[in-house]
């Protein structure tokens, strides 16, 4: 059970949260001007990295904001929070 | 037998309260503060239960919770009976019965013991080797395997216990009250940190408290009379909470902790009922102070198991602490200097102690001089090589040994003894330490993992972190807790520890014996009979991983988790395979370090409480009414309301042809509803459904079909235009949440942009849908104002109104294809509003019907269920509802994979409808489809989804996903079933009023 640092609303636990995969991954503009294959690394292709991961989480059970998170998926340790819209911090 | 082996009166038994408890149906006595163990050892029982396999008689070998051996059902035969209970861990009541387990017909004479006669024929992977073949045998195998499985019995009836949950915050957690952990939570809590101690047992103190020997003083008293005075220093301190009984189950990560507290395990019956028996803690630590403490290790030898044959601080803790000699006749067998205090300790007490044997060639400290000076005979540089008594030690037999200690020599001397404690030195109790994510290391010189690399605020002091001396533990601890904790001072800076100990140990994995090792049973694992033989086994046919051979062997894998052999377990492979043991590394320590009860882990949430549910406000009445329900999502949904004896067949039949003739009524205040505002309110529509939302007008109702990105049918419900900017959705039942939660990810995410404001007001409204052709003139009854005109209120429109001085909106749309209405009202008049439409209605014999009407009704029209007829590979254009998708808008979440090669295939699934050839028969949902019988093998072309007799057309109908189904319609297909095809024409959808004339009836 991690311990998340809920940007809006502080330490809580897990439980409260929704998990929402990989992080910062656009919607296309123009979906309609992409070839399929484009379309589907949209779609389909997520990454699984053993390590550093950029992922969505949401305070499901609390103000239900999302927000993303850095996680070494090695230990679960957390290694940096921030809004929606903010900018990733350097790896 | 029942001579009483009490030595001395000791200060934790109170031998004014004597207990009787049964054992194995037999009456004895202990005394208050007595556990199981030490009782049955006052009464000298050694023999306790049979080993797994072999079923072997098996003693008490420990005096804590790692425990292997003594393992029994508590209250057999009654609803709070429990398997698998660790004897030294019970605290006897007055009442107790415990009973052997793995024995029949007793434990004294067990027909399974043949298995150790056996045991030649019962090698390591025995089952897996023998039961593979013939495959067809796995049948008859079967039964003999599960006969054979498990060890205690579980209860049959419901558990009348209360369990409990209860989540913890505190700054320091200390997880053990030894003379460590003491320390650490008085110096923690002194200094303003909010400290919680826990410890398994139900004394604090740990070993220190027993330590009376003359060799070790801190500040110039002998450690338990000192560590008795800070016990009773911990009681004034604020900021201290403790908690006895109290055994850490799993350390996650982020210093989250899993603890069990025991309330009334060790009350007398009458005495636990309306108690909370055990209650999980959920402990947020802030930091973590590990002071677990180490487990002796048992010496691994030819026929180490017997019953008599102990750890040898098992044998100190029962004649110090419980004031029980273990035996009449002792011998110790060690390879440190741990065995000569416990051989003291007897000494002292006036306990016969024969000899100690060695397998060091000398120790030259003060200790083992005492014990010469007291005329205890010692054998250096020996081992023993065999042990004697079938259901309680009769001797031991030792040689020597030679000087690599692979094999012996000389001739065998014969050693009368009942009592064997053995000391193989000591484990560090890591298993919370790894379980928290942590790393261990391997000390080569003390053979032992110890904590290395920390992952969370957390320190691991005393013997459980490699300190085994107490002035090395006091001086560590101190540093460690300024270091830990950030202050400056502490307590322990000025105490004066004398030591005088020897940490001189030699180590053997495997002690050799004058027979070849297949000849003989050195038990590593004792729980689950797994000898060094086996391992050895396991590494000739070729396991090299450590995780392999636990499971090859079943090392381990007992309830006991291996805690006293794991190590010897892990020193014979990498010996035998030539690995270090550093690199060998250890398995996987995992929670539970005790097992829990099922109880623990549930707490409150049986019965009612298992999972929640929601019931509407009109659920009285429909209880009333003696509704069946359903449930959908977390909602009990009235299923259908059965008169007299009706079955659901016949109740539905009646419901669904009363709302088609007449007048019906259906509960619908669980559909999900969300209010949407904000400026840009229909864009955000437009962007989310299928179809076109710019244009609708206010006051107007429309049905949307919402995608996943990938196009598949996620949700559908009817979005009404309350103003310029105000809609209210509608969604299914049991996906309201989760479109809610998409919604929402949307515009936090993808379109922050927009200006749109999402409430669910699922629960804030009740809704009664009044349907069929006298529906009009029921609304009308009770709202006589409201103009019911085509004109003024067509179909798909909206209008307020009040029934009274309550408001209410009113929907008029339809779900059945009849003239119907949704009447929504505040929660609270739900009951209200029902009761009201129910009076109205009773002149046209209105009939409330549930969901399976709902159901067979929508069926009639063709209409979706979106989970029932949809199963997330369907597209709206697999539904044949292409008409919902706009070709206009530019883009719509989905849309992009309505062209992706795969979704505009020609052959995927597609819903059609389907009637039986033979009208009568209904087909079976879930059934399969096929257009050749005699195909082998045949190929599946799709499956019905919704089934139903229809009253109103007097036949079956039948939804289904068919392989192409669009292009099927008229073509003959069959229905395989168990003893019939069914004969079936692919037909349209629709099969009750194509043209839509009954809606404006």
């Amino acid at each position: 059970m991690f311990l998340i640092n809920c940007p809006y609303c502080g330490e809580r636990d897990q439980q409260e949260f929704k998990a929402g995969g990989e992080a910062h991954i656009e919607r296309p503009k123009q979906p309609t001007e992409l070839s399929d294959d484009e379309w589907a690394e949209y779609l389909f292709m997520r990454k699984n990295i053993k390590g550093i991961q950029f992922e969505r989480w949401n305070h499901a059970h609390g103000c239900r904001k999302w927000f993303n998170m850095v996680r070494d998926t090695s230990n679960d340790e957390i290694k940096a929070i921030y809004k929606m819209g903010e900018k990733p911090p350097s790896q | 037998m029942t001579k009483n082996l009490r030595v001395k009166s000791s200060e934790y038994i109170d031998e004014t309260n004597r207990i009787s408890f049964k054992f194995n149906g037999k009456t004895y006595h202990g005394f208050k503060g007595d556990s199981l163990a030490s009782a049955l050892l006052a009464n000298n029982v050694h023999l306790i239960g049979r080993s797994f396999k072999y079923h072997r008689p098996r003693g008490i070998m420990t005096s804590g919770s790692e425990e292997p051996n003594a393992i029994v059902q508590i209250n057999s035969g009654t609803n709070r009976t429990e398997p698998n209970v660790r004897a030294t861990e019970v605290e006897i009541y007055e009442g107790l019965e415990a009973s052997s387990q793995n024995c029949w017909p007793s434990v004294e004479f067990d027909i399974g013991g043949i298995n150790n006669f056996l045991s030649p024929f019962l090698p390591a992977g025995f089952y897996y080797k023998t039961f593979m073949w013939p495959a067809s045998f796995w049948e008859k195998y079967e039964f003999f395997i599960r006969h054979s499985a498990g060890l205690g019995k579980s209860p049959t009836s419901s558990d009348p216990d209360i369990y409990d949950h209860r989540n913890v915050h505190c700054d320091v957690l200390v997880v053990g009250a030894g003379i460590s952990g003491i320390l650490a939570a008085k110096n923690a809590a002194k200094n303003n940190f909010k400290t919680l101690l826990v410890d398994e047992k139900n004394e604090l103190g740990g070993s220190t408290i027993y330590e009376n020997n003359e060799f070790n003083k801190i500040d110039n008293k002998n450690p338990s009379e000192w560590l008795k005075k800070e016990i009773e220093e911990l009681k004034g301190i604020k900021n201290l909470e403790i908690k006895t009984r109290t055994s850490v189950a799993a350390y996650h990560q982020y210093n989250y902790l899993l603890a069990r507290e025991n309330l009334t395990d060790h009350l007398e019956v009458k005495d636990k009922k309306n108690k909370i028996r055990q209650r999980l803690l959920k402990i947020r630590a802030k930091k973590v102070i590990l002071a677990t403490g180490a487990l002796e290790r048992p010496l691994i030898f030819n026929n180490n198991d017997r019953p008599g044959i102990m750890l040898s601080s098992a044998v100190k803790k029962y004649s110090e602490f419980y004031g029980v000699a273990c035996g009449s006749k002792n011998v110790f067998f060690t390879n440190n200097d741990s065995a000569y205090e416990s051989a003291l300790s007897l000494y002292n007490k006036g306990i016969n102690v024969k000899a100690i044997i060695d397998i060091r060639d000398q120790s030259e400290s003060k200790i083992v001089k005492k014990v010469k000076e007291a005329g205890i005979k010692i054998y250096w540089s020996h081992s023993i090589v065999d042990t004697t008594g079938y259901k309680r030690l009769k001797s031991v037999s030792i040689m020597k040994l030679s000087n690599d200690g692979t094999s012996v020599t000389g001739s065998k001397i014969s050693i009368s003894c009942n009592c064997l404690g053995v000391a193989g030195g000591w484990t560090p109790a890591v298993h919370l330490y790894t379980q928290s994510g942590s790393k261990l290391s391997f000390d080569e010189e003390n053979k032992v993992f110890l904590p290395n690399q920390n992952t969370s605020e957390q320190i691991s002091v005393g013997s459980c972190g490699g300190d085994f001396k107490i002035d090395k533990i006091i001086k560590n601890l101190n540093q460690k807790l300024k270091d830990a904790l950030n202050i400056k001072q502490t307590d322990l800076d000025n105490i004066k520890v004398e030591v005088d100990q020897e940490n001189s140990k030699k180590n053997i994995w495997l002690l050799p014996s004058d027979k070849p090792l297949g000849k003989t049973k050195p038990f590593v694992d004792y729980q689950n009979d797994a000898t060094a033989k086996d391992i050895k086994l396991a590494l000739r046919e070729g396991f090299r991983s450590i995780e392999h051979v636990k499971r090859y062997t079943t090392t381990g894998m007992g309830t006991d988790q291996g805690k006293l052999g794991n190590m010897h377990a892990l020193g014979i492979i990498a010996e035998t395979a030539g690995i270090k043991m550093g690199e060998l590394g250890t398995t996987t320590f995992r929670p539970p370090y005790t097992p829990l009860t099922f109880g623990t882990i549930v707490g409150r949430n049986v019965g009612k409480f298992f999972d929640i549910f929601r019931r509407t406000p009109m659920n009285d009445w429909h209880d009333e009414n003696k509704a069946e329900f359903e449930n959908v999502g977390q909602w009990k949904r009235a299923w259908y309301y059965p008169i007299n004896d009706e079955t659901m067949h016949q109740a539905v039949q009646r419901e669904s042809k009363a709302a088609r003739e007449s007048a019906g009524i259906l509960d619908a205040s669980t559909l999900g509803k969300i209010d949407i505002q904000g400026t840009d309110a229909s864009e955000f529509l437009n962007r989310v459904y299928t179809n076109a939302w710019s244009k609708l007008a206010i006051g107007k109702c429309r049905y949307g079909l919402m995608l996943n990105e990938d196009g598949m049918v996620y949700d559908d419900g009817v979005t009404t235009r309350l103003g310029e900017n105000h809609y209210i959705m509608t969604t299914t039942t049991g996906g309201a949440a989760n479109v809610l939660g998409k919604l929402e990810d949307y515009l936090q995410t993808e379109w922050p942009e927009l200006d749109v404001y999402l409430t669910s007001v699922t629960d804030h409204y009740a809704t009664a849908s009044l349907c069929g052709p006298n529906s009009k003139k029921i609304l009308k009854k009770i709202i006589p104002n409201l103009d019911l005109s085509d004109e003024n209120f067509p179909h798909m429109s909206f209008k307020e109104a009040h029934i009274g001085n309550i408001q209410c909106r009113i929907m008029r749309i339809s779900f059945t294809g009849e003239h119907s209405y949704e009447i929504n009202v505040q929660a609270s008049y739900g009951k209200d509003l029902w009761k009201k439409c129910m009076e109205a209605g009773k002149e046209f014999n209105i009939t409330p019907y549930g969901t399976e009407t709902m159901h067979l009704l929508r069926a009639e029209k063709g209409f979706i269920i979106v989970g029932q007829d949809t199963d997330g590979t369907m597209t709206p254009i697999d539904l044949q509802m292409d008409w919902i998708v706009s070709k206009k808008k530019y883009d719509f979440i989905g849309k992009r994979s309505l062209y992706r090669s795969d979704t505009m295939r020609e052959d995927r699934k597609q819903l059609v409808g389907l009637l039986t050839d033979d009208p009568d028969i209904v087909l079976e949902e879930g059934a399969q489809i096929v257009s050749e019988l005699n195909q082998n093998p045949v190929e599946m072309l799709g499956h019905i989804t919704s089934s139903y007799f229809s009253p109103n057309l007097k036949k079956s109908i039948a939804l289904a996903v068919v392989r192409g189904g669009k292009n099927m319609m008229g073509k003959k297909l069959f229905v395989p079933m168990e003893n019939k095809n069914i004969n079936v024409t692919v037909a349209n959808p629709v099969f009750y009023d194509e043209k839509n004339e009954r809606l404006n009836a």
